[in-house]
């Protein structure tokens, strides 16, 4: 009921959106963003003249606009992992690499030993179900000696059972538990993989994109908690 | 034959929690015994998941604010402050001058409010009943500074994105500077309770040791990071809102070991009163919001932004597909990261240690389940 609520309030806010960027700041200033990137592929360079000439507001890219990452990070990365690793680039800022999921946990190691990225920030995921390769894998990474921070993404199927940090980064231990938990990405040769937030029980992973905000283990709470929903 | 069995069984598997007064919240330990030494322990998490991620995904930006202040419910007002850099980052905003030392301002008496939280009942689990009055008596101080400014004492959702919803009020940096000659002194009063007790010496000196080493390692963060050695801090290696303008020390230690930790975080008060006394000194004047629109729907990307927390590295990792709600909200929680370590530093130790371990790390199981 309540939560009913709240989705039609969402729902209001998006329509009142047409309104309130007619005024200008809004959405003129999200807008601003990629444009002011110069070396931004052709995507950009369309909605820029339609911008200035009418009060409405261009259509922003469909995709990330990022702009391409060099240094001595990617020259040796290149020369390790050749096309394994499909893209660096850098966006608002931030750097971050593709690469190809087998070779995700030799990148972990090399950034480690011989690049000093020996601070494994987080591990998690991003659910595409469009995609044929659903799920995208991010580990940000820190160097303490650098002061830098990097992500290292790899795109796999549902399905595919992604190598473990674990042997390079101990902290990876609780942090792909719940990869795992949320998602159902299983990760080859952890120590112990299962479920750490959710009940061991628990069937589905809520934060796939096809899970809904109320959907939950039905039988588990009629089994454990003896009542009809935990809504 | 059985009665000899039953001897040579040194081993016994004990349940610590969720119910137990030291585990602050709902953490289950269990406990694998030889004796009094603790030779292995598992924790068992979740009790207090309430899927905030996947909340966010429902939700739009300005309305999921509120509910980050309930992940680390000491500390809300960091996580508020987190939350909106990411944001502001992924629009490309920036908070006016104003808006930025009024936030650090209120961040870092949130910082000591959660420090003076720890070392009550920090204090408390090791049998110093004392502390935690005095400690409760401050920290309510820094909640009416709080509830003066935004209504609320706890969950307090004091900034917006793009700058702040309220101005200060008046007598504000009177207060608040009247706050900080009153605190540090009190600061002192604790370490008279403390510091130098042979109990207190006694039942934290050389226990629980991590290193930096294994710190790194683990992905641990905060003043458990800093105890073992390492002078890292985010406000100092990545500053952000301002802090490059404040003049303060991080303070560290050698040993990593529980005593340490104390220290550090005593030290830690009186340094965020330093900074809460030069920001208050030159709040800037002008607006308090940046042009954050109205309706925030940031360009297809994404972008990690982390704060340091009162008890380490608190970042948010969101992923926009150009609509009003996140398309991916990843919390990077402090606590469930450093709570991984105390299994490494329980092992070995006895069994006793373990609720001083506990508290030395300053958990809040709100952040770990989320």
């Amino acid at each position: 009921m309540c939560s009913d609520l709240l989705g039609k309030k969402a729902k209001m806010a998006e329509e009142q959106k047409p309104e309130g960027s007619a005024p200008a700041p809004p959405s003129g200033d999200g807008a601003a963003i990629p444009a002011d990137k110069p070396p931004a592929a052709p995507v950009p360079s369309a909605p820029k003249p339609a911008a200035a000439a009418h009060p409405a507001p261009p259509k922003p890219p469909a995709v990330m606009v990022t702009t391409p990452w060099e240094s001595d990070i990617t020259k040796l990365l290149k020369e390790r992992f050749t096309d394994g690793i499909t893209e660096f680039s850098t966006y608002l800022g931030q750097n971050f690499l593709v690469a190809k999921p087998d070779i995700a946990i030799p990148i972990l190691e090399t950034l480690k030993l011989e690049l000093d990225f020996d601070y494994l920030v987080d591990v998690t995921a991003v659910d595409y179900p469009k995609r044929a390769d659903r799920f995208e894998i991010v580990y940000i990474l820190y160097s303490f000696a650098r002061n830098e921070r990097l992500r290292v993404k790899a795109c796999i199927a549902d399905g595919y059972t992604p190598a473990t940090a674990v042997t390079v980064h101990l902290g990876a231990d609780w942090l792909e538990r719940e990869v795992f938990d949320m998602f159902g990405i299983q990760f080859a040769g952890h120590p112990n993989m299962r479920r750490i937030l959710l009940p061991d029980e628990w069937q589905g992973y809520p934060l796939r994109k096809d899970y809904g905000i109320l959907q939950q283990d039905d039988i588990w709470v009629k089994e454990n908690l003896g009542i009809e929903s935990g809504q | 034959m059985s009665e000899a069995t039953f001897l040579d069984a040194t081993e016994l598997v004990i349940n610590m929690g969720p119910q137990h007064p030291s585990t602050h919240g709902v953490l289950r330990v269990i406990l694998k015994l030889d004796g009094e030494k603790v030779n292995g322990t598992e924790c068992v998490i979740g009790y207090l998941h309430r899927g905030v991620e996947k909340i966010g995904e429902n939700r739009t930006y300005q309305q999921f604010a509120p509910y980050v202040d309930r992940m680390d419910y000491v500390a809300s007002v960091s996580n508020g402050l987190g939350y909106c850099l990411a944001v502001e980052k992924l629009i490309n905003v920036e908070a006016p001058p104003r808006a930025q030392a009024v936030r650090v301002i209120l961040t870092e008496l949130n910082r000591i409010a959660s420090h003076l939280l720890w070392l009550g009942t920090h204090a408390l689990d090791i049998g110093a009943i004392t502390p935690v009055f005095y400690c409760l008596r401050e920290r309510e101080e820094v909640l009416k500074i709080f509830e003066n400014y935004c209504g609320a004492r706890l969950t307090t959702h004091a900034f917006r994105i793009g700058g702040l919803q309220y101005e200060t009020y008046d007598g504000f940096e009177e207060e608040v500077k009247k706050f900080c000659d009153w605190f540090i002194p009190k600061v002192d009063e604790y370490e008279e309770l403390l510091t130098n007790n042979r109990i207190w010496v006694g039942r934290l000196k050389g226990v629980g040791i991590l290193s930096a080493d294994e710190c790194k390692e683990y992905g641990v963060t905060g003043p458990v990071l800093r105890a073992a050695g390492v002078a890292w801090d985010l406000r100092k290696a990545q500053p952000y809102s301002g802090y490059e303008q404040y003049d303060f020390d991080i303070p560290t230690a050698q040993n990593g070991d529980t005593y340490d930790r104390y220290t550090v975080r005593m030290e830690e008060m009186r340094q965020s009163t330093r900074i809460v006394r030069q920001a208050v000194d030159r709040i800037p004047s002008g607006p308090i919001m940046g042009k954050a629109p109205k309706v925030v729907k940031p360009p297809v990307g994404e972008a990690y932004v982390a704060i340091e927390a009162p008890k380490g590295e608190l970042g948010y990792f969101i992923v926009s597909d150009n609509s009003t709600q996140p398309y991916r909200l990843r919390v990077r929680p402090p606590s469930f990261v450093n709570l991984q370590a105390l299994d490494r530093m329980v092992r070995g130790g006895l069994v006793a240690d373990v609720v001083a371990i506990i508290g030395t790390l300053d958990i809040v199981l709100g952040e770990v389940d989320r």
